[in-house]
């Protein structure tokens, strides 16, 4: 895992509002901040994990390493859309492992990754607590249940337009 | 007219509660014949909403704007109802007339027969187990009748979003009473009801309260685990998504009998609706002055905030939920300290799950007495099950602890889908256990559970059937746990490691003689010297698997054989040339062109090629295709 430095420079201006109030006491308050930029961002580039040790007086060292402890977090830039596809217990044993297949297939990407087109990134979930509909997956806010592998493409191709 | 006005006293909070009763007025089974308003609840728990809830909302809003009837008829948005297997679930009061799967398209019919013809729409009840015996109300359902939902009392019945109609319903009079009773009385009271902690171990929550009530350094925390982390465990987020305010009552007595002033809920990020209500929920309690300096006119005062976790498992624990909210890296500790004495700052804490919390109200409102009327003399009260994987009736089932397994699985959850064979219940998520059908009639508490090489865990209950592979499940919790190991401890970290390997080596036909008894040593090693619970429970799974399957794991690992025909190394299809009839609907169907065969004639399938999808066998009409 490494810094992703952004061949733009990139605007700080939102990153310091975030950091605003919690400037004054600033104990608890790295990973909320390090959530609402992201939020910002897309993903958490070396600029603002630099500009946020400072302005929260902390070691970039520690920054980094909340950063790589939390699945939230991420170094590199991120697809337009997020597919989640659960592979809990409930999933797992209802056919979760085909529905990734199909995702995987579809996209042509492994879980972890982002298509060049950078129109999706491909994560797995450990659990979306959506049991009952077995199996599900999420794309961005949108949580799609009881799906079989042949309602992939139709799920995913209505994403691009 | 309700306002969210300060409340200054006990006195005022009641007045509040009369002037709010009316929004509730419709909620009860008494439909006259020629009834003239109606309120209909849509679930909008995480399950319904998903299945397009919301777009029903919209078109039973438009078929009641298009029938002029906005005088007649409102809709309440509700928490989670529970039956997740059948929904999005719309019910029209009074009556508890229950509609199932419905779809936008039928909003103008339910509008029609309901409200202006005073009928129901048939097709659209549930049907019952044999399918042709509609259930016109939540009265004559045995899924709800054989329940007994008093923590889930409120979720589907009202507004989560409206903290007037939790108040109507008598809520916020557990903490106003408490403040009567004192905070010596209100802690006595909790320890009596004997309560033990929802999220897993069990601990007596009183005690707990207890050992923090005696510290005397400050500020004391109350913090509220909502990281709920288990695979297929759904029911903290139920509770919070459908009763917001329940929790935070709980977590405002709790603070009250231990002197705690400031709190934290510790949510799951990847639960943004229970965010929100919750965000809410606090938001209206603010208003009201029931979180804040001096609660209802008394010296009491607590302060709670929501801090979103950020995608770790082991943030369950308690020490590293801790931590992470401190902004750290969420690694546990080594207690003692215990919490109760050293916890979030190094100040005395209490944590408690959500379940745990939503118990407290009605502990002191009705008295410990009460609370133990249900569930068993060391597991007194109800507990809430997700019941999710094979079975018929997935979803939220509340019941008296010291039930057996087989009245959750088979009375109340209908039993198996498509008819199936059960095969286990594992409980307990990854630091759970599968449980066979010779142990379905032992009661469902901790100490049996625990009795039974299994925990209470947080309370998923997840049903396979005989398509289930019990080694490849063992595989799939240590690939969970092992990922969300986070590596302080070497057991742990190592152990798991080490384990997974073992298994996927089996999985993939490459198990080898001692494989077994290494499983069991390193199992034995990460139990006994794990630093935290994930680590110390996570070979649970692979020695419960192991004490009631042990036969499959030797087939997979002498014959190379699975038995239930999952591990796709382990399997070959076949085509059955008297059966097949040459339709080449399999090799069109292939994804790899592994099947070759001219038209009318038995085709065949290249090992070398297939990849073992299936997806042949879903194809083939003619039974023809088999997996050995």
């Amino acid at each position: 895992m490494s810094f992703n430095r952004t061949a733009n420079a990139i605007d700080l201006a939102p990153l310091m509002d975030i950091l605003k109030p919690y400037k004054q006491n600033p104990r608890g308050a790295l990973i909320p901040v390090l959530q609402q930029a992201q939020d910002v961002y897309g993903y958490l580039p070396q600029e603002v994990l630099e500009t946020i040790a400072s302005e929260l007086r902390v070691p970039v060292a520690e920054v980094f390493g909340v950063v790589t402890f939390y699945a939230q977090f991420h170094l590199n830039p991120r697809g337009k859309n997020i597919v989640r596809v659960c592979q809990g217990t409930a999933c797992h044993v209802r056919g979760g492992a085909g529905i990734l297949e199909a995702v995987s297939h579809h996209l042509d990407v492994k879980p972890g990754e982002t298509t060049k087109d950078l129109n999706f990134t491909l994560e797995t979930v450990a659990c979306l607590g959506a049991c009952g509909l077995a199996p599900v997956m999420m794309v961005n806010e949108n949580t799609h249940g009881r799906l079989t592998p042949d309602d992939i493409p139709g799920i995913l191709d209505s994403y691009l337009a | 007219m309700l306002e969210l006005k300060r409340l200054t006293s006990v006195d005022e909070l009641n007045k509040l509660q009369e002037e709010a009763r009316p929004l509730l007025g419709l909620r009860h089974y008494n439909r006259a014949a020629n009834q003239e308003k109606y309120q209909i609840l849509i679930c909008g728990g995480t399950g319904c909403t998903s299945s397009g809830s919301m777009n029903i909302r919209d078109a039973l809003q438009a078929a009641i704007d298009n029938n002029d009837l906005h005088d007649r008829v409102n809709i309440v948005v509700t928490g989670c109802h529970g039956f997740c297997e059948l929904g999005p679930l719309v019910i029209f009061y009074p009556g508890g007339i229950f509609y199932v799967r419905v779809q936008p398209e039928d909003a103008e019919e339910l509008i029609k027969t309901t409200v202006l013809e005073g009928k129901t729409v048939e097709r659209l009840h549930y049907q019952g187990r044999t399918g042709k015996t509609p259930r016109h109300s939540y009265r004559d359902m045995l899924f709800y009748n054989l329940q007994k939902r008093l923590v889930l009392r409120n979720c589907g019945r009202i507004d989560p979003e409206n903290i007037f109609e939790y108040i109507a319903n008598g809520g916020y009079q557990g903490i106003a009473k408490a403040l009567g009773m004192g905070r010596e009385a209100t802690l006595e009271e909790v320890y009596n009801s004997g309560l033990r902690g929802r999220g897993g171990a069990g601990f007596p929550t009183g005690l707990k309260w207890k050992f923090m009530a005696a510290e005397t350094a400050e500020p004391k925390y109350m913090l509220c685990n909502a990281d709920e982390g288990d695979p297929g465990a759904f029911m903290d987020r139920s509770v919070l998504e459908g009763d917001p305010n329940a929790v935070i009552e709980g977590m405002l007595i709790g603070a009250w009998a231990t002197g705690a002033t400031e709190g934290y809920v510790y949510v799951r990020a990847e639960y943004p609706l229970a965010i929100k209500r919750l965000g809410i929920a606090l938001a209206e309690a603010e208003a009201l002055g029931l979180i804040g300096d001096n609660i209802l006119g008394s010296d009491f005062s607590f302060h709670l905030k929501i801090k979103q976790g950020a995608g770790a498992f082991v943030c369950g624990e308690e020490t590293a939920l801790m931590r992470s909210i401190e902004g750290k890296r969420g690694m546990p500790r080594v207690r003692p300290p215990f919490p109760a004495k050293r916890g979030l700052w190094e100040k005395p804490t209490v944590l408690n799950n959500v379940e745990t919390f939503a118990n407290v109200a009605r502990i002191i409102t009705d008295g410990a007495e009460a609370f133990r009327q249900d569930g068993t003399e060391k597991s007194p009260g109800t507990k809430i099950f997700a019941v999710t994987g094979k079975v018929r009736n997935t979803g939220l089932v509340e019941i008296p602890m010291g039930v057996s397994m087989r009245h959750i699985i088979f009375d109340i959850c209908a039993g198996i889908k498509n008819e199936n064979k059960f095969k286990a219940v594992q409980i307990g998520g990854p630091s759970g256990a599968c449980l066979p059908a010779s142990m379905l009639d032992n009661p469902v508490d901790y100490d049996s559970l625990t009795a039974a090489g299994a925990m209470m865990g947080s309370g998923g209950l997840v049903v396979v059937d005989e398509d289930t592979c019990m080694v490849d499940l063992a595989r799939f919790f240590l690939t969970f746990t092992q990922a969300e190991s986070c590596g302080k401890c070497t057991p742990c970290r190592e152990g798991s490691k080490r384990m997974l390997e073992i298994l996927e080596r089996i999985c993939g036909g490459e198990g080898r003689d001692g494989d077994i008894e290494e499983l069991e040593r390193l199992a034995h090693t990460m139990r006994t010297s794990s630093l935290c619970a994930l680590g110390q429970t996570a070979p649970n799974p692979v020695l419960s698997t192991l004490r009631f399957f042990r036969s499959e794991y030797e087939a997979h690992i002498h014959d190379k054989k699975c038995p239930a025909g999952v591990c796709t190394k382990l399997l070959q299809y076949r085509i059955d040339p008297e059966k097949c009839k040459g339709c080449t609907l399999c090799a069109r169907n292939c994804p790899v062109g592994a099947i070759t065969g001219k038209v009318r004639e038995p085709h065949l399938i290249n090992p070398n090629k297939c990849i073992k999808c299936g997806t042949c066998m879903d194809k083939c009409k003619h039974g023809a295709i088999s997996r050995v």
